[in-house]
């Protein structure tokens, strides 16, 4: 008798959960991509970045991630009794 | 602000402290303590990674390097949003495996290996040190901006003095509060809620200075941003490397860290916890974060140049004679030092404990005395002198750097130390090829690096190492210059160290873990953590050894206490459902008492005690077959279903044979019950009818005499049948009586010719017999066998139709059976009617022409199957011929016929 196989097509709730799941760890990477930007720009002519526009730029990320991270905990808290198989 | 206040303050703040956590644990202990276990107060004592280094350090910092100070705050807020992918998985291990510490992590990944634990132990005391110097600093830095007019008051040797009593108070507090009991789990909820408070504490200290900075010296978040621009601040420079790097060296540090792992995983109490923790300690962190460059630039602004920027969030209001404002703030950094402090001394005094001294003790064999319980004191014992070894390095390390270094720096060191048990700790929890052997060389060289590197140099050039060797390189070699490894120079220190010791570490490990091949309980344990999730539970890890439960129990008494081992077993062997203390020795209560003892005593400590008594933890096949594949074990259940499935099926098909053979029997049964009462009453008819005429008055003589002889005749014959049927029903019970006799065969053949030869007398038979072969002794029931013969031969003579009719009787003896044969030359009996013969009531011509009722040859075949023998229809005779089978000397079996 061949092994039970993951079925290919799931129920559209098993599917979002998943996507869910996708989304919390994709969140993470956005963030660390997000964080390291500012390597990426080009200093001012003069050679010195502006402390302010950064400290703002910084903070309004931090707060960004925040936020996205509080809507997808309250959506995985009540996901996750018993919705199927962890991982993909 | 007089000092003596100040000294009070604090003094009622520790009060103040300890009732908290008193009434804590005392609730606690009752279970009556709700709020421990809501996610509130888990964030909040998350916020222990935030000390003094955070609440004064952190404006230092930015004052001396911008936006650089965020990237200590940004690494450990990337890991929890990203709780789903690491932070989840090591709570669920942590629980489902009993992990106390992160040396316990570690140890029992590999294992459960001893060596690694004392390794892992050895690197966080080694770079917790640094640590607690900057806290002792930090506090000690506080207390002389009071003790003078000027910011930098006291000179130094008051200031050590300073730093040696709060270490001492702090470990008193700590030896207080984290020792007083071994808890199965190793949780201190009196620690937990004293942090809380103190997280409160902290961050309103914090903002509200910052709300005094931003609102009240200044206008306003815009004249803030003003005031950046127009500062010393306005530029920053960003060091690409710098930034990535400590982003990732903060996010490393939050996972390895003795402090966080305690509060982030060993106290945890729900899973779910995490989920909320998620994105409010990242909150905290920001609000933390928020004004610490508006502070630095202020400070800048009002402070005279060359103030120490570390103690600006003290100097600031002092300096604008808000003495309260100062006085909140110098609680908050009192709360941020001693809150890390105690956690810290508490997780390194339980790794010290459970992986050093405990694997000591067993090492040198039982101790004397065997008291019930001695083992849990030399247990608190070895945490007191843990907690107060831990503060002396500290304040070791305090004195010996001078005490003079920015406290960011010093922390960065205690960061990089800590980190090099990441590769090793990420291989535990998602690889399942990583060794003990690949942990081994990646932590101990990781470990070197960075003693050589960035510890040792950080006591100044020449008190370890030797000045000449920062020039030449150790041993003059050039390459091995300890800032400046293989010729790679012009790097920042800490970077250089951050690189080279992970660079080395991780391919260490990864190649020492691919060429090695683990032991079975590395892979087992490699089972249970990588695949934590998919388990349902964890599997016995003991073979049945040769344990006596009485040892086992003077072992647990010895560390759990002797109520509570007592309690226990009890419990066991009641689950067993066995009465008293002493439950069975199996693999599942084995592993029930090996996790009890390692919330106690560490897991590997507690692997080995029951080691030593159980002789031997082998890992049975048993074992790892349980952690196969959840696939093999669906498998293995669908054969069995299949198995029982083909069970009923064939149940199913015998029960409806028996049903059918049943019915059968039953319209057997009914067939033969309306024969008999046809056959009864046909005689019956007869008799009543002619007795009838006979009552008449005006019968003739003659005829009366006539029927009376019908009557008589009928009655005969009902007689006959009824004798017949009730010889029948005997001979069928088995409960006929035989009456054994011995008598020679011809003697009876003659007589039942006599007997037959009633049986139509008119006709004339022919006999041929063979008189020699008849001269056979026979012992059986002759009556019986007589009765047989005498019966086949009336058959003969009604039914042989032939013209002449003809007798032949052929005797033959065979061992000892013998075989009699009749066979008459008549027609025979056609083949379909062969076998129904011998059925009861079973005739084959006009039952009138008869005279029978059909019963002769089955009490034939009865009589013959009671004396052993057998009756049968020769066929190819020529004519109708009967073969009767008995054994010569008939043996009845003991208790009756068969």
């Amino acid at each position: 008798m061949k092994p039970p196989r993951q079925p290919v097509f799931v129920a559209p709730p098993i599917y979002r959960s998943r996507r869910l799941r996708d989304a919390a760890r994709f969140v993470p990477v956005l963030g660390a991509v997000l964080m390291l930007l500012p390597m990426l720009w080009a200093p001012e002519p003069d050679g010195a970045r502006s402390t302010a526009r950064d400290g703002i730029y910084v903070f309004a990320i931090w707060a960004g991630l925040i936020v996205a991270t509080r809507l997808l905990s309250t959506r995985l808290d009540e996901d996750t009794p018993g919705s199927g198989p962890d991982e993909d | 602000m007089p000092f003596n206040l100040l000294v009070l303050a604090c003094l009622a703040y520790v009060a103040f402290l300890f009732t908290v956590a008193f009434v804590a644990d005392r609730r606690a202990e009752a279970g009556t303590l709700p709020w421990l276990s809501s996610p509130l107060v888990y964030t909040l004592s998350l916020s222990v990674y935030c000390t003094a280094w955070t609440f004064y350090g952190a404006v230092g910092y930015a004052a001396r390097s911008g936006l650089e100070f965020v990237t200590i705050y940004l690494g450990p807020t990337l890991v929890f949003i990203g709780w789903w992918v690491v932070l989840r998985k090591l709570v669920r291990i942590a629980k489902t495996q009993r992990v106390t510490s992160i040396a316990d992590l570690i140890s029992s990944r590999y294992g459960k290996s001893s060596l690694l634990g004392v390794v892992v132990t050895l690197i966080c005391v080694t770079a917790a040190t640094p640590y607690i110097a900057l806290q002792l600093q930090s506090v000690a830095l506080s207390f002389s901006v009071f003790a003078s007019d000027t910011p930098d008051g006291w000179h130094l040797p008051d200031r050590d003095t300073t730093a040696l009593w709060v270490a001492g108070g702090l470990a008193l507090f700590t030896i207080l509060f984290g020792t007083r009991n071994l808890d199965a789990n190793e949780q201190h909820h009196g620690v937990v809620t004293a942090i809380a408070v103190e997280a409160v504490v902290k961050l309103v200290a914090l903002v509200a200075v910052g709300v005094f900075v931003v609102w009240i010296v200044a206008d306003g978040p815009a004249d803030i941003v003003t005031r950046i621009d127009a500062s010393r601040l306005a530029g920053w420079e960003l060091v690409p490397g710098r930034w990535a790097g400590l982003i990732f060296l903060s996010a490393a540090a939050i996972l390895t860290l003795p402090r966080m792992f305690q509060v982030l995983v060993v106290e945890n109490a729900d899973e779910r916890h995490l989920s909320t923790a998620s994105w409010a300690f990242p909150l905290y962190l920001a609000a933390m974060s928020l004004f610490v460059v508006p502070i630095a630039v202020v400070g800048l602004e009002v402070l005279p140049d060359g103030s120490n920027p570390d103690l600006f969030v003290l100097t600031l209001p002092l300096a604008l004679d808000q003495g309260g404002l100062a006085m909140l703030a110098f609680l908050g950094g009192f709360s941020s030092a001693t809150s890390m402090v105690i956690v810290a001394a508490i997780a390194l005094a339980t790794m010290v404990s459970n992986h050093v001294v405990m694997p000591l003790i067993l090492a040198f064999g039982e101790r004397k005395g065997t008291e019930p319980g001695d083992l849990r004191r030399v247990v608190l014992l070895a945490r007191r002198l843990s907690i107060a070894g831990v503060m002396a390095l500290g304040y070791g390390y305090y004195t010996l750097t001078g005490g003079s270094g920015a406290l960011a720096a010093t922390g960065l060191i205690a960061f990089v130390g800590v980190a090099q048990i990441l590769p090793a700790m990420l291989g535990a929890l998602f690889w399942r090829g990583a060794t003990r052997t690949g942990a081994m060389l990646g932590l101990g060289t990781g470990f070197g690096l960075w003693l050589y590197t960035l510890y040792l140099p950080s006591f100044g050039q020449g008190a370890v190492i030797a000045a000449h060797v920062f020039e030449g390189g150790l041993f003059g070699l050039g390459w091995l210059r300890p800032e400046a490894l293989f010729g790679i120079s012009g790097m920042d220190p800490l970077l250089h160290a951050l690189f080279w010791s992970l660079a080395v570490n991780t391919l260490l490990f990864v190649g020492g873990s691919l060429l090695t091949f683990p032991s079975p309980m590395e892979r087992l344990q490699g089972a249970r953590f990588v695949q934590a999730f998919d388990q349902s539970g964890p599997a016995p890890g003991w073979s049945r050894g040769q344990a006596e439960p009485e040892d086992l129990l003077v072992m647990a008494q010895r560390i759990l206490g002797e109520d509570v081992a007592l309690a226990f077993f009890q419990a066991n062997a009641r689950a067993q459902g066995k009465d008293g203390y002493l439950p069975d020795i199996t693999p599942a209560f084995m592993n029930d008492l090996e996790r009890r003892l390692s919330g106690s005593i560490g897991a590997a400590a507690a692997h080995a005690m029951i080691a030593q008594i159980a002789g031997g933890a082998s890992v049975s096949v048993e074992d790892l077959m349980a952690v196969a594949n959840e696939t093999a074990q669906i498998m293995e259940y669908s054969a069995r279903l299949e198995a029982q499935q083909d069970e009923l099926t064939r149940t199913a098909r015998q029960l409806r044979e028996a049903n059918d053979k049943l019915t059968q029997l039953s319209v057997q049964k009914d067939a033969f019950l309306s024969q008999i009462s046809h056959e009864l009453r046909t005689p019956m008819t007869s008799i009543r009818a002619f007795s009838e005429i006979m009552m008449d008055e005006d019968v003739p003589p003659e005829l009366c005499a006539r029927y009376a002889g019908i009557i008589h005749d009928e009655a005969i014959r009902l007689t006959r049948l009824l004798d017949d049927l009730l010889d029948l029903s005997v001979l069928e019970s088995g409960t006929v009586q035989l009456t054994l006799r011995t008598a020679s065969l011809r003697d009876m053949l003659d007589r039942a010719l006599q007997a037959a030869g009633s049986t139509r007398p008119e006709r004339d038979f022919a006999l041929h017999r063979d008189g020699q072969a008849e001269q056979v002794t026979v012992s059986s029931d002759i009556d019986r066998l007589t009765q047989v013969f005498i019966n086949i031969i009336s058959n003969a003579r009604k039914y042989c139709d032939a013209e002449a009719p003809a007798l032949r009787i052929v005797v033959r003896r065979k061992g000892d059976q013998v075989q009699v044969d009749f066979i008459d030359n008549g027609s025979g009996i056609p083949k379909p009617s062969q076998a129904l013969i011998f059925e009861k009531f079973a005739r084959l011509t006009d039952s009138a022409k008869a005279g029978g009722a059909g019963l002769g040859l089955a009490i034939c075949r009865e009589i013959m199957q009671n004396l052993g023998g057998s009756i049968a229809y020769l066929p190819g005779q020529g004519g109708a011929a009967f073969r009767v089978v008995f054994p010569a000397t008939l043996v009845l079996p003991i208790g009756g016929p068969a």
